[in-house]
Parts: structure tokens; sequence; C-alpha cells
């Protein structure tokens, strides 16, 4: 469907700006007074927040910002949470048991509460913020590994490899992992949405990115404020959001239906209930 | 049953007691002396020694771990270093607010997921069903801190139907908990759907159509129920997600609950309440998938006549 390659463009589109952005002509932290809460004109596309500075360029100084901690947390919770997950269900006994014991904790704190907390107690800045959030990610990453290891640990190539004296590290790198890691991309994938949200998320809280720093749960943050007067503050952020969100779900989907994996959304950080 | 039921248990005292460790172990995250956090560099010497003793900090970790939990048990969880009250008497002040919220969001959902989903797969590939999915979609991915303002600045400013924010009177529920309900809504009715599809392939299904039922009882009565069991596990994990989810929800429509009171007190470094907060929501989720794994146990003949590990 034609939407459906829309979503990649727009995917696209932000990498291309997230990337791009330090070598932009923008003014995202210019404070011109004479522009407060300024509606959107031919001038000033989005318009102008409550210090003057253009919408459009802090926005999309934000989609750097998500785009980078998105990359980050995915990256790390995916690659701890696969190692654990894989290693422990292959070698299996203790290992195995300690881990479950360990998700089940960190399965016990909803959604983004465990992030929250942390992001709230470790003080705000990106480096806290994707502290927080690889911590509460790598759980979904670990239960889902194990559960495909064991799943396929027993089959016979892996049996011939293991009497053929092959090293545990090579039979999980070479033998396991590219079995596995079809559902595994797709759960990035959509880890992705939920990263971009739950970093909007926790600095529309405050516990995110600081000002003059430029966030799309900032600048919702600071829009609600001027609701009445100015909502094209809380809009353009909120839809930018919006519509990346949608993006990366729609790609989920259709990368799931292609890669015909079929597990149940983990809810760590894809929860969306944000 | 008893095997199950024990097994279960068990899980859930082990989960309790992690998470009341990580919990407790929050304040010794972070990094330097959350002292020095909370009273800022001028802070004398001898009030900083007045609020290591008050926290306990000048005690070993054992110590201080052991009185924690031992407190948890008594349901002590000291006192807040910013109100002059004890984090209980707090809590206490706004659990009720929070319940209701999430309360009236998972009436909300299930209202709305229910009929949709039961809609899309009796009409699969109908334009219902992609009516359906596509409000799933956009329910999905349509974040609480940006609906919420969205439906003030429809209802509120615009029509003026509803209160912008606080909490007086059954209507200013109606916005939080709409807000708070629409993700949850749309990935239910999503389970609902891909479940029922399943179930209505089984033979079953198929006999019952030759016996000549209607086909609202076909769907319900032979396919719902057997569709159950998914969509309960599912609501289970999902309410964490909803709890979670309430914190933002509470900040946006500046609603009394735990969820403010958790942001309030991250913002003013009140760290035991920063801790009955984060304790109080988790360990309610523990115990509604607990409940949620009883309930279905109970449903499921399968589970409940299995004499093993459920």
């Amino acid at each position: 469907m034609r939407w459906r390659s829309a979503s990649v463009i727009i995917l696209l589109c932000w990498a291309l700006v997230a990337l791009s952005a330090p070598w932009l002509p923008l003014q995202p932290y210019d404070i011109a007074l004479e522009n407060i809460l300024q509606p959107p004109e031919p001038q000033l596309w989005l318009g102008a927040d409550d210090l003057g500075r253009p919408v459009l360029d802090r926005l999309l100084m934000g989609a750097r910002t998500s785009f980078w901690v998105a990359c980050w947390v995915v990256s790390l919770s995916l690659l701890i949470g696969t190692l654990f997950g894989a290693v422990a269900a292959y070698r299996g006994g203790i290992w195995d048991r300690a881990l479950v014991l360990v998700i089940d904790i960190f399965m016990a704190f909803p959604g983004i509460l465990l992030a929250i907390a942390l992001a709230g107690l470790l003080g705000p800045g990106i480096d806290n913020l994707v502290f927080a959030l690889t911590l509460v990610g790598w759980v979904g990453f670990a239960r889902l590994a194990r559960a495909q290891v064991l799943s396929v640990k027993q089959r016979d190539h892996v049996l011939a490899a293991q009497a053929l004296g092959t090293r545990p590290r090579r039979i999980v790198t070479r033998h396991l992992l590219p079995l596995i890691s079809a559902p595994l991309v797709v759960e990035a994938t959509f880890g992705i949405a939920g990263v971009v949200v739950a970093e909007s998320g926790l600095s529309f809280l405050g516990l995110g990115v600081q000002p003059p720093e430029a966030s799309w749960g900032s600048m919702i943050r600071d829009g609600v404020r001027y609701l009445l007067v100015a909502p094209h503050l809380v809009i353009a952020p909120g839809a930018a959001l919006f519509i990346v969100v949608m993006s990366v779900n729609l790609l989920g989907d259709r990368l799931r239906d292609w890669l015909d994996v079929r597990t149940v959304r983990s809810t760590r950080l894809t929860g969306g209930a944000v | 049953m008893p095997a199950y039921l024990a097994g279960r248990l068990f899980t859930a005292v082990w989960v309790v007691f992690g998470v009341s460790t990580l919990v407790f172990l929050l304040i010794h995250w972070v990094p330097g002396d959350p002292v020095d956090v909370m009273l800022g560099e001028s802070a004398s010497g001898a009030d900083r020694e007045l609020l290591r003793q008050a926290l306990g900090l000048d005690r070993p970790l054992f110590e201080q771990w052991w009185s924690f939990m031992h407190g948890i048990l008594h349901f002590d969880l000291g006192n807040s270093l910013y109100h002059q009250q004890s984090v209980v008497s707090l809590l206490d002040s706004r659990y009720v607010a929070t319940a209701e919220l999430a309360g009236l969001a998972f009436l909300f959902a299930v209202a709305i997921a229910l009929p949709l989903g039961l809609l899309a797969a009796a009409r699969r590939g109908s334009a219902w069903d992609r009516g359906a999915m596509g409000f799933a979609m956009l329910g999905v991915s349509i974040p609480n801190f940006w609906l919420g303002p969205l439906l003030v600045l429809l209802f509120s400013l615009q029509l003026g139907w509803l209160p912008v924010s606080g909490r007086e009177g059954p209507a200013s529920l109606l916005l939080p908990a709409l807000t708070l309900g629409t993700s949850l809504a749309a990935i239910l009715s999503r389970m609902v759907r891909s479940s029922l599809l399943e179930v209505l392939e089984e033979d079953y299904i198929r006999s019952a159509r030759a016996r000549g039922l209607s086909s609202y009882q076909v769907l319900v009565r032979h396919g719902l129920r057997n569709a159950w069991l998914p969509i309960l596990t599912l609501l289970g994990m999902q309410l964490g997600a909803l709890l979670g989810g309430a914190v933002v929800t509470e900040t946006v429509f500046n609603w009394p609950g735990l969820g403010t009171l958790l942001v309030e007190s991250i913002q003013r470094r009140d760290y035991p309440v920063v801790q009955g907060c984060v304790l109080v929501i988790s360990l309610s989720y523990v115990l509604i998938n607990l409940l949620t794994d009883l309930l279905y146990a109970w449903v499921d003949p399968r589970i409940r006549l299995h004499q093993g590990h459920g």
C-alpha cells in the first residue's frame, strides 16, 4: 500500500535531519522577543515559542535528540539483552534460572516507571536518559532471545556442531543467532517507537533533555502553558512525534509480516501506554 | 491446581522481594552522596550528618536494607523529607485517585476494544476491519502527553464541556481516563481481533456453524469464550503499562495521584517518597498480575485440572 512506503520515506527524512542537523542553518536557541508566541506564517513556518525561538528549528533539533537516543538505547539494549538471553538459554542450568529470576523482577516494574525513577534520581541529561532507558529496555530482548534459543538449541545442526567439538561461542554466534535474528529485528523496530515515546515522555516530565536543548517532549511541556493562546507550540512537536512513532510501528508491522514472525509484543518499551 | 498455585505464589513472593530490594538500591545507585544531592553544596557539616542519620545512611548497607524490608512488612516507609508526614500517609492520600483513574481508563479500553475487535474479526477484510485496525494503529502511536493536551484543547477550551485539570467531581475524571485508556484500547482491540480470528479457524466453530447457530452465537459463545485466554494474559501485562502511563497522564491533567506525587518528589529530591511511590505502583502491578494468572487458571479447565506446573 502506498502509505506504507510513506512510512519508510518519513523515517528516512527523520534520519537525514538527525544526521545533518549540525550543518543545517538552524537557529534553535536564538531568542527574538518580537516573535514571542507568533503563530505560523509564511516567513516563520511553524511560528515561534514563548521566547520567540523558531519552532521549526527546534523541531528539527528535537528530531536529532530523539533519533540519537533511540539509536543508542535500542542498540545497547539489543546487544546486552541478546547476549544475556542467548548465553543463559544455551548454557542452561543455574545461568538460565538466574536470568529468569532477574527478568521476573525487572518485568514487575510497570512500563517506564523504573526509567522515570532512575532518570529522576540520576539527574537530568541525555547520558542518564540513555542509561535509564537501556536498563529498562534490555529485559525484553533478553526474554525474547532466551525463548528463541531454547526453541532452536536442540536442532540437528546445533547438535552436530556440538558433536564436532565446536566452541560454545561459535555455536551461539554462527549457529544460533542467525536463526533467531528475525524476531529480534522486529522487536528492535518496535523498540525504536517505544524509546522515542519514552524519551519524549521523560523530557515532558522534565527528567530528560534540559533547556535550552530541544526535545519534542520538552517542547510539548513548555507549550502546554500557552495552549489557549498558542496551540501550535503543542500541536507541532506532538504531530512530529506521532508521525515518526506511527511510521516506526507501520514498518514494524510490515517487517513482522515479511519475516513471518509470530511473537507477542513484549511490553517493556513497546507497550505504547505512555 | 495446587502445584500451579504454589508455583505462582512462590514466584510472586520472590518478585516482591526482588522489587523491594531494587527499590531500596535505587537511592544507592545515585552517583555521589545522596545527602550532597539533596542538600546542595552549601549545606553545613552538621546538617549533612543530621540528614544522614535521619535516612540511616550512616549504617552499614545490609543493616539499612534489613530495616527497609522490615519497614515494608510493617507498612512503615519512613518520613517525607519535604512534608512533615510519613510516606505511608502521603501515599494513602493519593492512592485512591490513581486507582480511580486507572480503573476508569481500563473500563474505557475494554468498552472500546471488545466491540471493535469483534466487529473487525467478524467482518474480516471489510471497511469495518480496516477502520478498526486503523484506529488501533493511531491509538498505539499517539503519546498520552500529546493526546491529553489535544483533548483539553477540544473539549475544555473550545467546547467548554469538561474541566481542564484537577480533581473536582466526576467530570474531571473523563478526559484523563480517556487519554490513558486509548492506547490500551488500541492494543486490546488488535488482540481481540487476532485471537478471535485464530479461534474461528477451529473445527468446533465449523461444527457450530453447521449446526445452524446464529453468527452472533458462534462468535460470542463459541469464539470469544475460547479467545479469552490470550486476551486476559495481555490485559494483565498491559495494566503495568497503564500504571506507568498514569504517571505521565496525571502530570498532564494535574491529577492528584501517585504519579504527580512521584514527579513532584523527584523534583524535590524527596527520596523516601520516590521509593514509596515506585514500590506501591510496582507492587500493585505484581498483585494484579498474580490475580490475572489465578483468574486465568480458574477460567481455563486445562490449567485448573492439570496437576503439573502450569
